[in-house]
């Protein structure tokens, strides 16, 4: 059986399963319930001088009749008096002394860096993570993103909180940055034990279109806010894969964005994460989606003989590459199972309105004049590939609505591997080009 | 219109069989639409209304122009929404059943979309500039109704002429009632004619009121949509005997008045057809105990749809497969029909009368074809009791064109609509002197 124990920067937890610091992590009611349902850690929600927020605070992108898809917030750091927050980190550390809590801080000068790092010590915490990253509300105030976005302020600021504490730090990262890389590079610099990322990014989730306001709204005006959720995994793993690879950094990740289940969760890890954080997910469906993640992430670990979180990690980062590098003549093709397919061709207006043009109804005027055979043993609606123009984009694949239906085959075209960069160098031939010609 | 039905008719006791989607329901629904390419539930819909769109429509909550998509392939799309058998159309075809999914429930997403519509009082059509030109249309049922509005919309006049007191055809005066009441079909007339320009002569019986000749003398072209006539009888004795009705007769009289009804009675519905299954049903829901079917074939092989026979079957009616009414006997009165059994050859089997009480018989075994009204006009070919037309309705008869139950012998409402749109667009061509017709 896997060992899910997870050390992240010298921060250790039975799963790599945190909550971020976020509004699921705002009190100690909240974090011990989570800690009950499974969870291995939580970043509290961020401490610093408490704010007044505003009504309301939440947007959502819905896809599709998905709600949620994406999300968006203009909520700020704590609301709750520091009194409060530290008594109820320490009743939480006490009550469950081997999970992970790690406190966010955002303040201004150093005097309050020095002090709330002690008072944050003092409860117990198991680490700091400093938020760097918020985009909206204290930004405007010279804290979060205002400071993740100057290097050298952020080394500064990572700089002093290493001096002041004993504990791990964690630099919460912005990914409202051209590279992130610098950024990662000035919290090592700062002697940050390990980044988390990615922060929210700045955004307007959607508009009122019948008053004419931006969501959310308050009274009759918006503002701009952070987006999470399933949809920012993307530019996430991106981030996380970019600090990952480069050789300078070196310093252990905590992946956030858009984590909504165990695959997710997979997919940072292998990407160069440690532990991963998650919020949104647990706002729409609750604290409970942490089971799935547990197992799920324990069976796919059998599966591929993981016996540790740390000998995951990473186990993508090498196939992460550049254009230049990628192998020209890898041909694949589309293949349709005609046995699953349901006949919705949804491929077809895919690949004709979106793609190459290669897919047809099996009893149309194309499929005729190409010579295109019906599939063997489907029935009529199954579509037809021409695979001389195929260039094998997954397009189909990807609209297609049964799992596993469309495959995307490898085709051995007789042409050694070239990349762009031995095409330009070494002149290395290239195959002819697929889908061009018309 | 909707005063002269009255509310106490016994249709009035129906819910629907089929209930409406709230907005709620609604959405999560048509965002399950995989929206196909070509769809097959487009595909199989007489009218070949463009399902997936008017569904992605319904999920974005542009129910208006969810509306328009269906209506501008079917003006009949409230109703037909309703009454439509979608098991075996468009619901039967939708691909989710290839992958062993529940189907979209398209009819009850076509009637939140039309039930929206007529709410909000949405019109979406105006009748075309005037031309001059007009069509009269015998019979006022959904194939003249479908037709008179595409007619309108191409700016000629019309004229229906209807034998009934009301219009809708069988929509008002058969449709089962769990699917849709009368006064449903009333509202829909009226929406349809809504479009102005169409003059309505009720009671007016071709052949008695008019000649055929003087129709024609009258229009520029004329649509036959006369349905179809009279049920058939058995032709066994004892059939006039009180308390023996045609099945269609009867639920006319049950749909637009209040039939006396003794509910401990035992209801006798001869046929094995759609017709049949509705009567079943009616008389089942109307709460007399005891209904029963007699049909002379099999289960296997019965004509009325499947998924109706099912529904009647949970509803505890009964059959009696391979059994043949011979006699309907009782002392004034129908007391009991005499039966005989039938071997697979459908022969009687010597021997095997029985006799099953009942003291109210429905006679469902088909109605006759009105294509004989038509049999003396040079040009118009009946083929047994059907109008004989092309594809787009044209009997050969120039200027004549037919649609719905007396073309096509006895479908749905919904190929009636198609039916009388396909004309309107041939009848057109033929008025702006496009072709021959």
């Amino acid at each position: 059986m896997a060992d899910l124990t997870t050390n992240c920067g010298g921060i250790v937890s039975p799963n790599p399963f945190w909550l971020a610091s976020a509004p699921p992590a705002n009190s100690g009611g909240q974090v011990q319930r989570a800690f009950d349902a499974g969870w291995g850690g939580a970043v509290w929600k961020t401490l610093g001088q408490p704010i007044q927020n505003v009504s309301s605070r939440f947007g959502a992108t819905n896809v599709r009749g998905v709600q949620g898809a994406g999300f968006n917030n203009i909520e700020l750091i704590t609301d709750r008096s520091l009194d409060i927050n530290f008594a109820e980190i320490a009743d939480t550390k006490k009550k469950y002394p081997k999970h992970a809590v790690i406190v966010s801080l955002m303040v201004e000068t150093r005097e309050e860096w020095k002090d709330i790092i002690k008072r944050s010590i003092d409860t117990g915490a198991d680490g700091l993570e400093l938020n760097f990253g918020c985009p909206h509300g204290m930004c405007e105030r010279g804290m979060g993103s205002a400071v993740g976005q100057e290097p050298r302020v952020n080394q500064e600021i990572t700089s002093w909180a290493v001096e002041y504490s004993t504990i791990p730090v964690l630099v919460k990262l912005t990914p409202n940055v051209a590279d992130i890389v610098p950024h990662g590079l000035a919290a090592r610099r700062g002697g940050a034990h390990g980044v988390s990322l990615i922060n929210t990014i700045k955004s307007i989730i959607s508009v009122d279109i019948d008053k004419f306001v931006p969501e959310p709204r308050v009274a009759g005006l918006s503002t701009n806010g952070g987006y999470c959720g399933a949809a920012v995994k993307p530019i996430a793993l991106h981030m996380v894969a970019a600090l990952a690879r480069n050789r300078e950094f070196g310093l252990p990740i905590s992946g956030i964005g858009g984590v909504s289940n165990w695959r997710d969760a997979v997919e940072f890890i292998l990407l160069g994460s440690t532990s991963v954080q998650v919020c949104t997910e647990v706002m729409l469906r609750g604290f409970r989606v942490v089971e799935d993640m547990i197992d799920g992430l324990e069976t796919y670990m059998d599966a591929h003989g993981f016996k540790t979180i740390e000998s995951m990690v990473g186990k993508a980062v090498p196939a992460f590459s550049e254009w230049g590098d990628l192998d020209l003549n890898y041909e694949t093709v589309a293949k349709i199972d005609p046995q699953k397919c349901i006949g919705c061709q949804l491929c077809v207006a895919a690949c004709q309105d979106g793609a190459h043009q290669c897919i047809f109804p099996q009893d149309g005027p194309d499929a005729k004049r190409l010579s295109l055979a019906a599939p063997q043993g489907g029935h009529t609606r199954v579509p037809v590939i021409d695979e001389s123009e195929c260039v094998g984009c997954n397009l189909c694949k990807i609209v297609c609505p049964v799992p596993d239906c469309i495959s995307m085959v490898e085709v051995d075209n007789g042409f050694a591997p070239s990349t762009w960069n031995e095409h330009v160098t070494a002149g290395k031939a290239l195959r002819p080009k697929k889908g061009a010609s018309h | 219109m909707t005063d002269q039905l009255p509310e106490d008719r016994s249709e009035a006791v129906f819910g629907d069989f089929k209930t409406a989607l709230t907005r709620d329901q609604a959405l999560v629904e048509a965002n399950r639409c995989l929206f196909c390419t070509d769809a097959p539930c487009v595909k199989v819909c007489p009218t070949h209304i463009d399902i997936p769109q008017f569904i992605r429509k319904i999920a974005t909550d542009n129910v208006k122009g969810s509306a328009k998509t269906i209506f501008e392939s079917n003006i009949l799309g409230m109703s037909c929404a309703r009454v439509c058998p979608v098991e075996v159309l468009c619901v039967g075809d939708c691909v989710y059943n290839e992958m062993g999914v529940p189907p979209i429930q398209i009819g009850k997403l076509q009637r939140y979309s039309t039930d929206v519509a007529f709410a909000e009082k949405w019109r979406f059509f105006e009748a075309g500039p005037d031309t001059g030109r007009s069509v009269g249309l015998i019979g006022g049922g959904p194939a003249s109704l479908a037709c008179a509005h595409e007619l309108r919309r191409r700016g000629h006049r019309c004229t229906i002429y209807e034998k009934r007191s009301s219009l809708g055809g069988l929509n008002t005066t058969g449709v089962a009632p769990y699917k849709m009441r009368a006064d449903k079909s009333v509202e829909e007339v009226e929406w349809v004619l809504g479009i102005g320009g169409v003059d309505v002569k009720l009671g007016f019986d071709v052949g008695t009121d008019a000649t055929l000749d003087e129709i024609e003398k009258d229009h520029d072209a004329v649509f036959f949509g006369a349905g179809l006539g009279a049920d058939s009888a058995l032709g066994v004795p004892g059939e006039d005997l009180p308390g023996v009705f045609g099945a269609v007769d009867w639920i006319e009289k049950m749909k637009l008045s209040k039939l006396p009804l003794d509910k401990s009675a035992t209801c006798v519905v001869v046929g094995g057809g759609n017709t049949a299954i509705d009567a079943v049903r009616e008389a089942k829901g109307l709460g007399i105990e005891r209904v029963v079917m007699v049909y002379r074939g099999v289960e296997e092989k019965m004509s009325g749809y499947e998924h109706e026979w099912e529904a009647a079957k949970a509803e505890s009616v009964t059959a009696e497969w391979r059994t043949l009414p011979i006699a309907f006997e009782g002392n004034g009165k129908v007391e009991r029909v005499k039966c005989q059994r039938l071997d697979d050859a459908k022969k009687p089997i010597a021997g095997s009368e029985v006799s099953i009480p009942a003291s109210l018989v429905l006679v469902a075994i088909g109605q006759s074809k009105l294509g004989k009204m038509l049999e003396k006009l040079p040009g118009v070919t009946i083929d047994k009791g059907r109008v004989v037309t092309d594809e787009h309705g044209f009997t050969g008869r120039k200027g004549w064109y037919a649609g719905g139950d007396c073309r096509n012998g006895g479908k749905e409402v919904v190929n009636g609509a198609a039916e009388g749109k396909a004309a309107a667009i041939a009848i057109d061509s033929f008025l702006r002197g496009g072709n021959s017709g």
